[in-house]
């Protein structure tokens, strides 16, 4: 008896302290680490993980999650294809103009050629998400690497050489999403490296505001980047920098009211002074200019700064996927696209095509036709309105990308030509620095290039502002400049030029001036007190 | 905070050391027979003296023998299932053997008065404050269930089993008193045996639940107040189900039982479609000169030729009863079911062992309990039932060319290759990709139980538990079919092993003070949650490239919790439960760990008032209240198991940048919310339990409100001031509301006949009281993917509207009743038409479940039957919106067929955001019926001989036009058809 008594109190108090250690571990068991992942506080103590950060705000452009095609997205609320950010703003900038519409019925798409886009816009608020997550990941990264950090993590030498040239390019970045906030919405949230994660509430900045931050930030960077065509490909440079600050310059007009050509002037001209060349050298399978659109387009001398894109290791369902399988259809051969098969979805309006008095002398008006209708009578029809031949996933002598259904064709968002134009139009706008004699060498340098011969070249009588917004059409269609230029020529929403479905009608009408800045999306406004709406929504 | 905890076990365990003291009291025994109402033994009774755990069961005669009684008054406690509780006082005398000679149980459908399985322990029914419903083994659903939740589909006010769909071991969506969540998992908390499992997604297994064997399950108990949930606080915001498996029994006589059953499965119906002739007119009608040259000359049927008669075998072998005096049950299982989709299958293997030993003068008793199953699974791709539906039934299935797509046809482009966005054939679909899968699940606990020696009312429980989950699959494409054409085929492998740990600690102190017993419960649990991917997963194209995940994957997550219970009742007529329990939670930042989650239950047994006491009408009568707070924080779902915490994740090699001529990896920053919190749900219930005559009818009423508050809902934050732009915020309220009703009748009780009625009916409302800020013309947040386009949603969630409610565009008709194509009404007036002018029209949650099922006995005949029918429910029909227009025949250089529903609407573009397609889905099924004839009863040489007929899935009656009205998510797409059942089954009990 008194054994067992004995061993059942021993029993006992074995089982007792046991669970005393076990309870009190316990509690500290509630705070568990993530595995196979990195934590905020430790993943910058390394410098090699300083470059790979860099890419994802990169790849923020051309990828949608960290893993391709699709898998771990980035932005939630919306399919993962939709939510890429080249896809978006080609959308926004492209569909709303006469140079192209969309067949499909996806939630809201339509609104950009009806333009009856609200607030609640799917394709507006995906636009705005990315712009803004964007410009979110580029604050993390500037705040992390400022040299205030950077030294207190002992990073020295080429390490800290390097790491402060990835913050001058995460700036760029930054910078850049903010233009394109400042040009599609027009006043913007804003926060810098200085607002922390969290529960803050970012207040409301005009667009003047916008556009004196977004100059300021490129200006501070000019010096701090890599200098043109000495960086990596596809990391940009202080090319990058003038080109951008060209093209706010040439608009500044449109958003502050006071106009900057002159300034305009002077970046393009120190764009065009960098060394680029246009690609000049046709092959037996593509023309020269057509060549800035293929899968090896990484080769063209034309192209300032690419969004990368690659059939094995950049694949997504935005970017030149989307590009170029969107406008496969019909009768279209999508073989000669370089791809498994279209998605029927892009074609381009009349207006378009009427740009090019002669589609056989200017190899920049390439059209599908067989089977396409020049007239649209159902925009949700794909043989409605012709199929546009430019991008493909196809390189230089013919052969196809690494796969067929992700291209290796990378977006050209600024390039060479783009440059010259611009030159030329602030110009004639009346920028000084430059001359009309400079600007017609460098239009009729494009026009030589598309053009059998001389054929193309124009007089110095011919180059007109009207001209120049032609020019943009017929050599930079499809590259999402449409809506920023139509804008800019006070002609996207007026009654001065009226394209087919323009306000959706067949015919086409003006609409309300409202429609040149999208509106805040109403998710936005809801969870930031600070924002009020655009004027008209 | 740690050293709280710390002072609260010391004193626990100083309440351990203190007891010490105690006297041995001598002791007796007690002996005597069990008897049924026609006097014959009924074995496998329990007796209990009550207030102690001294107790035996019956042996096969009915006889039992209780030893170690402590001497004195006594009350000895007679119950078996299906009978009324007996107490009978007694007297024990120390050293002899009290023989009490014969007790009759006499019958009971109601169980009212049998102990009811609560959280950590059991309670008498007449003691409960809480709203509990117990279904046994008698009032299961019969036929061929292969889920263990669908043998109470039906049976339980305020439960909804909504089956996903057809195929076998598909995942069931399970609500109890609708969602108490918008974002976070609204699954209730499944416990079986003291382990709750783990009920989350695992790879290979569509539904975790499939891995428990329903034949070794003994009874459901299912708490759906806050006073019964509370002492599961964090994951009881949903209710909770407990599940308790069958037990052998101290001194009964080992039995033996086989359970065979054979099962053939037919589809139903098909989705209505153009029939050959009339697609082949509306092509030639309608089509271009292009699209009419696409057309075939076959008269292909797909939907038939998808679908096949199934057959499905289930074999079950068990022993239970004792070995010695040590409690035993060891069953195995097996089911072979093949879906009625081509090449679908499930092989199920279980196996269990329950062993219930007393010790140390029945002071310790232990239970150990260990499940184990092994599940192969041949998944059959769905998306070839839409397509089916869609194919051109001009086309034959094999394209006559061997060389290509191995022999079957499908859509090429006009240079031969294949159309990528053709619809793919769906009999290669399913021929051609191999989807198999292999889970093996254990589960197992051991339970120590010990009363102490020296203080005979303190109890102390140790639970240790263990959840493991080992599963990996393949899927396995060849390179010339079409479905993976483009990658070259697939040779996709996976594997996932899921470690669930769980430690549950208490000290029960229990005693009668004169007229107060007084139980108080304290105790600790622990459980842990490991999820791990690990890196041998990886894609391959049959040809070989192999694209290894650069990262594996591994989750964990803890909870600790500390609670206590306080029992009090008073003269048997009024009953106070009072439960508090602390929780904590990983997911949580320090600080925000720990949530205390109160419920206070009262209840008042009317009947044992002087004034009811001899009423013949009133057997019984129980006044229930409860208030109480739950908590919720699964949201792994939506934001994973770190969601504070600021992290960057590694990209895939897929998803890397090009930097000059290399591709340079990525780190991405994740989004996360430092202030995330517990959800809390608050609950209030009051209810009835009634009786009438002898307690023949039985039911009770209950009305409940739920609110919950700082809802873990994914919301968008402020642009810039996250890295993701939505995550989980604690914002918000949603609440539900409702009655239930059930009542339970004996409705004819002769010698020959017995006819038992039971009828369910529950009402509930759901509504989104609060989203954070609002402003006017804020949509709210869309959910609810369709079919059709990209991207698209149907449902919202919004402020004053029940969650996934539909949004949809107003359709507008014409004078015959058609709706016009694209005309809307404008309903915010603002004379344009956009997507503003959509409102919220309905939602997919039935506002009235019903269920009415019946057991009648005959001689030696039986007839059981469930008819369920919900009320309010509404269906987007996916199928018609996608299918019905006419610019859906051909888009990209292929046909597809139309539904007859195009002959209505006429439409030539696609309307998916109309109204039009939101139809009433309210309906009545009858899902089972069952005839067995007991051939022979056991008796002592000759084994018993049961035989049952069934048929499941018998008719459905709807206005909805589609395949099946009940889909939880109420959008209706790629709907795996529920099959309609027939099966014969043999039981031998030896």
């Amino acid at each position: 008896m008194k054994k067992t008594f004995v061993r059942r109190f021993a029993t006992l108090a074995v089982a007792g302290s046991l669970l005393g250690a076990a309870t009190t571990s316990c509690v500290g068991d509630l705070d568990r680490d993530p595995f196979n992942e990195v934590t905020s506080d430790v993943v910058y103590s390394d410098p090699a993980n300083y470059k790979p950060i860099l890419a994802k705000l990169y790849a923020g452009l051309a990828l949608s999650g960290q893993t391709g095609p699709s898998g771990k997205p980035d932005l939630s609320g919306v399919d993962e294809g939709f939510s890429n950010y080249i896809r978006q703003y080609w959308s926004i900038q492209e569909l709303p103009t006469d140079e192209a519409v969309i067949a499909w019925g996806d939630d809201g798409l339509q609104d950009y050629h009806l333009m009856n886009w609200t607030a609640n816009n799917p394709f507006i608020r995906s636009m705005y998400n990315r712009i803004f997550y964007q410009i979110a990941a580029c604050n993390e990264y500037i705040r992390e690497t400022k040299d205030d950090k950077l030294s207190s993590r002992n990073i020295t030498g080429a390490n800290l050489e390097n790491i402060k040239k990835y913050r001058a390019e995460a700036r760029f970045l930054r910078a850049l999403s903010y233009y394109h906030a400042l040009d599609l919405f027009g006043k913007s949230p804003f926060a810098d490296e200085n607002d922390q994660i969290g529960a803050f509430t970012p207040r409301q900045i005009s667009r003047a505001d916008l556009f004196a931050y977004v100059e300021s930030e490129l200006k501070a960077i000019e010096t701090e980047l890599v200098g043109a065509r000495q960086n990596e490909y596809a990391r940009v440079d202080q090319a990058a920098a003038w080109m951008l600050l060209a093209k706010l310059y040439l608009n500044a007009e449109v958003y502050t009211g006071t106009p900057r050509y002159t300034d305009a002037v002077t970046y393009s001209s120190k764009v065009i002074g960098a060394g680029y060349a246009l690609q000049t050298t046709a092959t037996a399978k593509s023309s020269a200019y057509g060549r800035n659109f293929l899968a090896d387009n990484n080769t063209s001398p034309e192209i300032i700064f690419p969004v990368a894109f690659d059939g094995i290791s950049t694949k997504g369902y935005g970017g030149t996927t989307f590009i170029i399988h969107a406008s496969v259809g019909g009768d279209m051969p999508a073989a000669a696209f370089g791809v498994d098969g279209g998605w029927g979805g892009t074609r381009t309006t009349r207006a378009l095509f009427n740009l090019f008095p002669d589609t056989a002398a200017d190899r920049r008006g390439r059209f599908f036709t067989k089977g396409q209708k020049l007239e649209i009578d159902n925009l949700t029809e794909f043989k409605d309105g012709l199929g546009v031949v430019k991008f493909k996933n196809v390189k230089s002598d013919g052969a196809v990308g690494k796969d067929l259904v992700f291209p290796d064709t990378d977006f050209p968002m600024f390039r060479l030509a783009d440059a010259y134009l611009m030159y030329a139009e602030a110009v004639l706008r009346g920028g000084t620095g430059g001359t009309t004699t400079q600007a017609l060498s460098y239009v009729n340098a494009l026009r030589n290039r598309a053009f059998v011969g001389n054929g193309g070249d124009i007089t110095a009588s011919q180059l007109t502002l009207d001209f120049i917004l032609d020019e943009r059409g017929r050599e930079l269609h499809w590259e999402g400049h449409r809506r920023t230029d139509l804008i800019r020529f006070k002609k996207f929403t007026t009654a001065a030029y009226i394209w087919p479905w323009k306000g959706g009608v067949k015919e086409g009408r003006s609409v309300s001036e409202n429609l040149n800045v999208f509106p805040i999306p109403s998710t936005d406004l809801v969870a930031n007190p600070n924002l009020t709406q655009n004027t008209g929504y | 905070m740690k050293h709280t905890y710390l002072a609260k076990l010391l004193f626990l365990l100083l309440f351990v050391c203190t007891g010490f003291t105690g006297a041995f009291a001598q002791t007796g025994a007690v002996s005597g027979r069990i008897l049924d109402e026609k006097s014959q033994g009924v074995p496998g009774a329990t007796v209990l003296i009550e207030g102690t755990t001294l107790g035996s069961s019956t042996n096969a005669d009915g006889t039992y023998l209780i030893q170690n009684v402590p001497a004195g008054a006594q009350t000895l406690v007679s119950s078996f299932v299906g009978y009324n509780t007996k107490r009978q006082p007694i007297t024990v005398t120390a050293g002899q053997t009290t023989t009490l000679g014969d007790l009759a149980l006499a019958e009971n459908t109601t169980l009212l008065s049998e102990a009811v399985v609560v959280g950590y322990g059991t309670q008498r029914r007449q003691d409960v404050t809480g709203s509990i419903a117990t279904v046994s083994e008698k009032q299961f659903v019969q036929g061929q269930v292969t889920n263990p939740e669908q043998l109470i589909q039906g049976k339980v006010a305020g439960v909804q089993i909504t089956p996903g769909g057809g195929a076998p071991g598909s995942a069931s969506q399970i609500r109890i008193r609708g969602g108490s969540s918008l974002n976070a998992n609204n699954d209730p908390l499944i416990v079986i045996d003291g382990v709750p499992v783990d009920n989350s997604e695992n790879k290979g297994v569509s539904n975790p639940l499939t891995l428990v064997n329903p034949n070794d399950i003994e009874t459901f108990t299912v708490l759906k107040d806050a006073s019964a949930t509370a002492i599961y606080g964090s994951r009881a915001s949903n209710g909770v189900i407990l599940i308790t498996t069958k037990k052998g029994l101290s001194g009964e006589k080992l039995r033996v039982n086989f359970n065979s059953q054979a099962s053939i499965s037919k589809k139903t119906k098909t989705i209505d479609v153009l029939s050959t002739d009339e697609f082949r007119n509306v092509v030639n009608t309608y089509g271009t000169a292009s699209q009419k040259a696409l057309l075939g000359n076959s008269n292909t049927n797909w939907q038939e030729e998808i679908f096949r008669t199934a057959t499905t075998f289930d074999n079950n072998l068990s022993l239970i009863g004792s070995v010695g005096p040590v409690p035993i049950r060891a069953s195995v299982g097996n089911t072979v079911q093949q879906g009625i989709l081509l090449t679908n299958k499930l092989n199920r293997n279980t196996g269990s062992i329950s062993i219930s030993p007393m010790l140390l003068d029945n002071h310790l008793r232990i239970d150990i309990n260990a499940k184990g199953s092994w599940v192969d699974n041949t998944f059959a791709d769905a998306a070839a039932i839409g397509n089916a539906a869609r194919f051109d039934p001009t086309q034959s299935i094999l394209s006559g060319d061997d060389t290509r797509f191995g022999g079957y046809f499908e859509w090429l482009n006009g240079d031969k290759t294949l159309n990528p966005n053709g619809t793919k054939n769906p009999i290669a679909q399913l021929n051609q990709k191999r989807d198999r899968s292999t889970a093996k699940r254990g589960i197992g606990n051991i339970q120590f139980d010990y009363k102490f020696h020296f203080l005979p009312e303190l109890r102390a429980n140790l639970n240790l538990g263990y959840d493991m989950l080992r599963s990996n699959g393949s899927t396995n494409v060849p390179a010339f079919a079409a479905i993976e054409f483009a990658n070259k085929g697939a040779n996709n492998i996976y594997s996932q092993k899921k470690d669930n740990k769980l430690l549950d600690f208490y000290l029960e102190y229990a005693k009668q003070f004169g007229e107060s017993r007084v139980t108080v419960l304290g105790g600790y649990s622990y459980q842990d949650f490991i999820r791990d991917q690990p890196l041998d997963s990886y894609q391959a194209s049959a040809d070989g490239t192999v694209i290894k995940p650069a990262f594996p994957f591994k989750t964990q997550y803890t909870l600790v919790s500390f609670f206590g219970r306080l029992n009090y009742n008073f003269k048997d007529r009024y009953s106070l439960t009072a439960t508090l329990r602390n929780d904590g939670s990983s997911r949580f930042i320090e600080g925000e760990q720990f949530g205390l989650f109160p419920a206070v239950g009262l209840a008042w047994r009317i009947k044992e008032e002087d004034f009811l006491k001899s009423s013949s009408l009133f057997s019984d009568l129980k006044l229930r209240v409860g208030y109480g707070v739950t908590g919720q924080q699964d949201i792994e779902s939506i934001v994973g198991n770190y969601p504070f915490l600021g992290r960057y994740t590694y990209g895939e090699n897929s998803a890397s940048y090009q930097f000059g001529t290399a591709f340079q990896n990525t780190l991405r920053a994740e989004g996360y919310n430092q202030s995330l919190k517990w959800e809390e749900t608050t609950t209030y219930n009051a209810g009835i339990d009634y009786g009438f005559l002898d307690n023949r009818i039985t039911g009770t009423i209950d009305v409940y409100l739920r609110r919950s508050d700082d809802l873990l809902a994914k919301i968008a934050p402020a642009a810039l001031t996250n890295l993701t732009n939505e995550f989980a915020y604690n914002i918000g309220s949603l609440e539900n509301k409702g009655i239930e009703f059930s009542l339970i009748t004996n409705a004819v009780r002769t010698s020959d006949l017995n006819l038992n009625l039971n009828f369910n009916a529950t009402y509930n409302e759901n509504e989104i009281t609060d989203l954070g800020k609002s402003l006017p013309g804020f949509q709210g947040y869309a959910v609810g993917g369709i079919g059709g386009g990209v991207g698209n949603n149907i449902q919202v969630n919004s402020v004053g509207y029940p969650a996934n409610s539909f949004y949809v565009q107003k359709q507008v008709y014409d004078a015959n009743g058609r709706p016009i194509e694209g005309l809307y009404a404008d309903l915010n007036g603002d004379g344009k038409s956009t997507i503003d002018d959509r409102y919220r029209y309905k939602s997919p949650a039935p506002k009235v479940t019903l269920g009415f099922g019946s057991n009648a006995t005959y001689k030696k005949l039986d007839l059981a039957f469930t008819l369920r029918a919900n009320l309010g429910n509404y269906v987007y029909n996916n199928i018609n919106s996608q299918q019905a227009a006419l610019t859906g025949i051909s888009t990209n250089g292929f046909l597809q067929n139309l539904t007859p529903d195009f002959n209505n609407s006429n439409f030539r573009a696609y309307q998916l955001f109309s109204d039009y397609y939101i139809e009433n889905a309210s309906f009545l099924r009858m899902d089972n019926v069952t005839l067995g004839y007991n051939l022979r009863s056991a008796a002592d040489s000759k084994p018993s001989i049961r035989i049952t007929a069934a048929v499941q899935n018998i008719f459905t009656i709807t206005k909805y036009s589609g395949l099946d009205p009940e889909i939880s998510n109420g959008i209706d797409n790629n709907f795996y058809p529920r099959p309609r059942t027939f099966t014969v089954g043999l039981n031998l009990g030896f």
